[in-house]
């Protein structure tokens, strides 16, 4: 397993983020050649449409024979065709090749995602954001190069062209071009900028007023809070509307320069050409000839747009386009699932320098086969504990070996069978109830499923949906109470059954009833020689491990059986006589 | 679904953009007459230029056309702009409204996801469909119009070539739209579906990791990518298509014009001036019509979710502004639940419920998971109607009170409360922003939540992230409280306050609980026995059924 890889400065210039884009584009790149020639001949077909036709009427104004137009004539014609058609083929030559090439940034940016060890969360906006980030390299290649390039070609073909029948009306058509295709371009990509700069800010804001208006609207409306949130997200729009409207009023001035710069361009030319002496026919060409070449440089100017509208995007996802790509290590040699000894050795934790450590100098020997549980208050270090078995958080000192390897060396995707189970905030799919479990196991066989969603007390639902196993359980698992959505990703883990199984407090949100039968038959239901590690804030049910180990503040402040520890003074005993004093009345009381 | 290019809805919606299309349409006709002046003053100095003299006054005429044509774009694109602005924010607005008019049960789920996403990037494709299609559009009528009245004058042959080949623009241009229209309707639902894909998956990372499947997903996410580069291909084979169409017809209608003008012009039939206008001409007519066609491909996608946000935002909300409300009945009124069914698409959740709470009763509702409790506090809370019967206070139907008014009897800790973005001192501040801080810190103190706020960098000032991340569930159990205790009303509703904590943390938030619950009303959903020794009375949610058990047992074995 390559190491996840150094971070990249999280400001990556834009060269640097549209250098990755065409690398990425690399395997795409005669795709995309040609389609630029495509874009070029396309306009230049326009442009000469435009001219043959002019030099074909002054001409016959002269009276010719007929037989000297007949040239002229059948090119306007097959121009006239010819100009669909390129255009018909290069976009979906572009096309074709751009999303091809995006196909590959997406699995690329997911399985950078998917190699880094630690559990970012990213939500709603962030997201969101990700995705059309990621389109942003589409559009900087179609819409920014490939017209960019073609504009680019045909201009200096025009002058060429120019300069072969006037050079001077040459000269006038290449200082138009040049403003029309490099100033004006450089003055809209600098506004655009400065708008964006002013925009982005709003609209990422309005968005999480979007998300905390949808997802936070029974929160709102129980504390009367939806009109606040409504007028500050309105205030909000309002705002970024009155900015909209200011902005527009520079970011057109650009076009209308385009247009006045095409007309003075074409009466430039006439007035050099005619004090030139060139002919009277090719005037004319020269004339309309220009006024379409700046028309088709000004396309520089919206390339130039979009590649600054891009910018932000691109530099978001820099870092996702450059990472090297993570090695698909199959060669590590792939654990077995036979019984694996865990142990701890002078385990140290903290989150940040000069808080108290999570976890201080823990040991701990969980030897195959044996059942364990971390008890302790709130903040004591549970979690941590579960986070470092499971390679999701690296101790800053000491280590963790499971069968005498360190976790840390096991590579990430074979770690799961070895040391796994359910973890805190299990997430579950927007998906059906059995894709959700065949995650622990994809090969499960209908039996398996059965056996695990039993012991998890979800089998029973599971029969009463009318789609059965096929249930989709909706956004986040929407459609579930807690108590299902607990019971599915403790199956789940049941299912996946590695050799050292961890339980993080797997009967959360269920009543005390419900909670003792789940957890006996989970474990129950895990096999001999499987060691089974369980977090819990509830002491019930607890007889039957081997041992149990009270964490506070980090460090293991008691441990042993269940009857040791209830016997004696201690954080222990104390819980449990609240909680059984409590929990007797409880079952006095349920029928 | 919309078909069409302009809905109608849209000004009935925003009114205040009615203005503004307004004077784009004058703007429109103004570029159709400067168009027209623009190519008849090139051709007379072009003809002139062919003797090789110069027309003064043609090229002034010229170069003023040029400029009035400037300046007349640049009036357009600034109030198109304006108009997708205005239109924006109204739409915004309406579309966050729907979801204070609807209530939190219509926004659950899926909705909620899709009404996000509108509000932000949907709506922010209206912007080339305002400054790009819709000021084509007009030019589409105006210019044709004018430059065919132009040409009827100068050479009447060429103008019915025109006539007759300018209609073949909208009709390839619907009869290819509908299809594009079809098929990019398919690829929106594809493209969310993706989205909804590509977000899932990355939000569950953490989980498919635990289960070392992460690695495995690249895969499927890549088929999902695929399959929306063949949907995209697919649906662009036929826009593009029918570009070619359109741009073959105007290429071709040019050389149609050009050339028997030319053989004309050979016979002496015609003055090279006209000749040269008709030529100049012709492109310019077919030109708005084509552009505007293309730009209505580019702006399908803010016209799709135009239409999905005025129908979202039109929903109607069931009764819900129909009549004024009935003022709200006094938090300090008894309930009463009166044969009460609630019904949901697939399951009932409670079944002739019928039952009283009376002002200072604290009631525990016990039951195994998915029984009916939520739906007992989401009644009272008016997030759900009952299917049949009714639930009163002091009398006064629910159904038919101020739900602003009744809620400020309430407070609420939901089982899975949402942290806003904003300071954690603001999340507290829920519905009371004015709050003075002495209020705020006994709130704070009263849900044991100061050991949170001393822990974080900034404390009650610290920001939380969006939708709360940087606080486990314990503590954002807790934030919820302090919400409570701020919102000091005479009814609390509690679904599981202390679900989420351990049992040291658990008595102390026992405690606050028990400080908040004295002197008033309350209803506790409850797993944990603690809370029970509490309660007056208690009641067995199964099976959408409440039964009351009988409370002489509980009174001996409270935990202190």
């Amino acid at each position: 397993m390559a190491p996840s890889g150094t971070p990249e400065p999280p400001t990556t210039a834009l060269p640097g983020a549209e250098r990755a884009v065409l690398r990425l584009a690399r395997p795409y790149l005669s795709r995309l050649l040609g389609a630029g020639l495509l874009a070029a001949a396309t306009e230049f077909a326009g442009l000469a449409l435009m001219a043959t036709a002019t030099w074909l009427l002054m001409s016959a104004a002269g009276r010719p024979p007929l037989d000297r137009l007949t040239v002229a004539i059948v090119a306007v014609r097959a121009l006239a065709v010819s100009r669909g058609v390129f255009r018909y083929t290069e976009r979906l030559a572009g096309h074709d090749a751009v999303l091809r090439m995006i196909t590959d940034v997406r699995a690329r940016v997911f399985a950078t995602l998917a190699a880094r060890r630690e559990t970012g969360r990213r939500t709603g906006d962030a997201l969101s954001r990700l995705v059309s980030d990621v389109e942003a390299a589409q559009d900087l290649l179609l819409r920014v190069l490939v017209p960019g390039a073609a504009a680019a070609l045909v201009s200096v073909l025009a002058v060429g062209v120019a300069a072969l029948i006037s050079p001077p009306a040459a000269g006038v058509l290449a200082i138009g071009l040049l403003v029309a295709g490099v100033a004006l371009p450089a003055l809209a990509s600098r506004i655009t900028r400065r708008a964006a700069d002013e925009v982005a800010p709003l609209r990422g804001a309005l968005a999480v007023d979007a998300v905390d208006l949808t997802h936070g609207a029974a929160d709102l409306a129980a504390f009367g809070a939806t009109g606040a949130a409504l007028a500050a997200a309105d205030e909000r729009a309002g705002r970024l509307a009155r900015l909209e409207r200011r902005l527009a009023a520079t970011g057109f001035a650009v076009d209308a320069l385009g247009v006045l710069v095409a007309g003075l361009t074409a009466a430039a030319v006439v007035v050099v050409a005619l004090r030139a002496e060139v002919g009277g026919v090719l005037v004319g060409v020269l004339a309309v000839g220009s006024l379409a070449a700046v028309e088709v440089a000004l396309a520089l100017v919206a390339a130039a747009r979009q590649r600054t509208q891009l910018r932000a995007g691109l530099a978001r996802v820099a870092d996702l386009l450059t990472a090297p790509v993570p090695a698909t290590p199959t060669d590590a040699p792939v654990p077995g699932t036979d019984g694996h000894d865990v142990r701890f050795s002078g385990v140290t934790v903290r989150y940040r320098a000069g808080a108290a450590p999570a976890l201080a100098g823990f040991d701990l020997d969980l030897p195959a086969g044996l059942r364990v549980a971390v008890v302790g208050p709130s903040g004591a270090g549970k979690s941590t504990l579960a986070a470092v078995l499971t390679g999701a958080v690296r101790p800053g000192t000491g280590e963790v070996t499971a069968g005498g390897v360190p976790v840390s060396e096991i590579p990430a995707e074979h770690l799961p069978r070895v040391v796994g189970g359910l973890l805190a905030e299990a997430y579950v799919f927007h998906a059906t109830v059995k894709e959700n479990l065949l995650l622990g196991r994809p090969d499960a066989t209908e039996a398996d499923l059965v056996a695990a969603t039993r012991a998890a007390g979800l089998l029973d639902w599971v029969h009463e949906q009318p789609d059965g196993w096929d249930t989709v359980v909706g956004e986040q698992g929407g459609q579930l109470s807690g108590g299902q959505r607990q019971r599915l990703a403790l199956a789940r883990a049941l299912l996946a059954a590695p050799p050292v199984l961890v339980l993080d407090e797997p009967t959360e949100g269920l009543d005390p009833a419900a909670a003792d039968a789940v957890l006996d038959s989970a474990l129950a239901a895990t096999p001999a020689g499987h060691s089974v590690l369980l977090i819990s804030h509830r002491l019930s049910g607890l007889a039957g491990l081997d041992e149990i180990v009270v964490l506070e503040g980090g460090r293991i402040v008691q441990r042993g059986r269940h009857d040791e520890l209830v016997a004696r003074p201690g954080w222990y005993r104390e819980q449990w006589l609240r909680q059984e004093a409590a929990e007797r009345g409880y079952l006095a009381i349920t029928p | 679904m919309n078909r069409r290019p302009f809905d109608p809805r849209l000004l009935r919606r925003v009114p205040a953009a009615r203005r503004d299309l307004a004077v784009l349409a004058v703007l429109g006709g103004l570029t159709a007459l400067l168009v027209v002046a623009q190519a008849t003053a090139l051709a007379t100095l072009l003809a002139t230029a062919f003797d090789g003299r110069l027309h003064q006054q043609a090229l002034a005429g010229f170069v003023a056309a040029v400029a009035g044509r400037a300046l007349v774009s640049w009036a357009q694109g600034t109030v198109a702009a304006r108009a997708a602005a205005t239109v924006k924010a109204a739409l915004r607005a309406d579309l966050l409204g729907a979801v204070g008019r609807h209530g939190p049960t219509w926004v659950a789920g899926q909705r909620a996801g899709q009404l996000a996403t509108l509000a932000g990037r949907g709506l922010d494709a209206l912007d080339p469909y305002f400054t790009g299609y819709l000021p084509q559009l007009v030019l589409s009528v105006t210019v044709p119009v004018a430059v065919l009245a132009r040409i009827v004058f100068a050479d009447w042959s060429s103008a019915l070539i025109i006539a007759l080949t300018i209609p073949l623009i909208p009709i390839f241009g619907a009869l290819l739209g509908w299809q594009a229209q079809a098929a990019t309707e398919r690829q929106w639902r594809r493209l969310s579906l993706l989205g909804g894909h590509f977000l899932d998956m990355v939000a569950g990372l953490p989980t498919l990791r635990a289960f070392g499947r992460s690695r495995g997903q690249v895969d499927v996410v890549r088929r999902m990518a695929d399959g929306h580069r063949q949907a995209t291909m697919k649906t662009l084979r036929i826009a593009f298509l029918s570009a070619l169409v359109l741009e073959l017809v105007a290429t071709l209608s040019v050389a149609l014009v050009a050339v028997p003008v030319g053989i004309r012009l050979l016979g002496g039939g015609l003055t090279l001036s006209t000749a040269l206008l008709v030529l100049l001409l012709t492109p310019e007519a077919y030109l708005p019509l084509r552009a505007a066609g293309s730009r209505f491909h580019a702006s399908m996608e803010g016209l799709t979710a135009l239409d999905e946000a005025l129908t979202l935002s039109a929903a109607d909300a069931p009764a819900a502004t129909a009549e004024p409300r009935r003022p709200a009945p006094d938090g300090r009124g008894e309930i009463r639940f009166e044969g009460v069914t609630v019904a949901y698409d697939r399951t009932t959740a409670l079944r002739d419920v019928t039952l009283a709470v009376r002002p200072g009763d604290r009631v525990a509702i016990i039951g195994p998971s998915g029984a009916g409790k939520s739906t007992l506090l989401n009644l009272l809370l008016g997030f759900v109607a009952p299917t049949t019967g009714r639930v009163t206070v002091d009398g006064v139907d629910l159904a038919g009170a101020d739900l602003d008014a009744w809620r400020r009897e309430l407070a609420w800790v939901p089982q899975r409360a949402h942290l806003f973005a904003g300071s954690l001192a603001d999340n507290i501040r829920l519905g009371a922003p004015d709050t003075p801080d002495d209020v705020l810190a006994a709130a704070v103190t009263g849900a044991a939540l100061d050991e949170v706020v001393d822990a974080l960098p900034d404390g009650l000032e610290t920001c939380l992230g969006e939708r709360g991340h940087g606080l486990s569930s314990g503590q954002r159990q807790r934030v919820a409280l302090a919400r409570a205790f701020l919102r000091d009303a005479p009814i609390v509703l509690l679904d599981e306050p202390t679900a989420r904590l351990d049992s040291a943390s658990e008595a102390v938030v026992l405690d606050a609980t028990r400080r908040l619950v004295a002197g008033r009303t309350a209803l506790l959903v409850a797993h944990r026995p603690a809370l029970l020794a509490d309660a007056d009375r208690i009641l067995r949610v199964e099976d959408g059924r409440v039964t009351e058990l009988h409370t002489a047992a509980t009174g001996a074995v409270a935990p202190r």
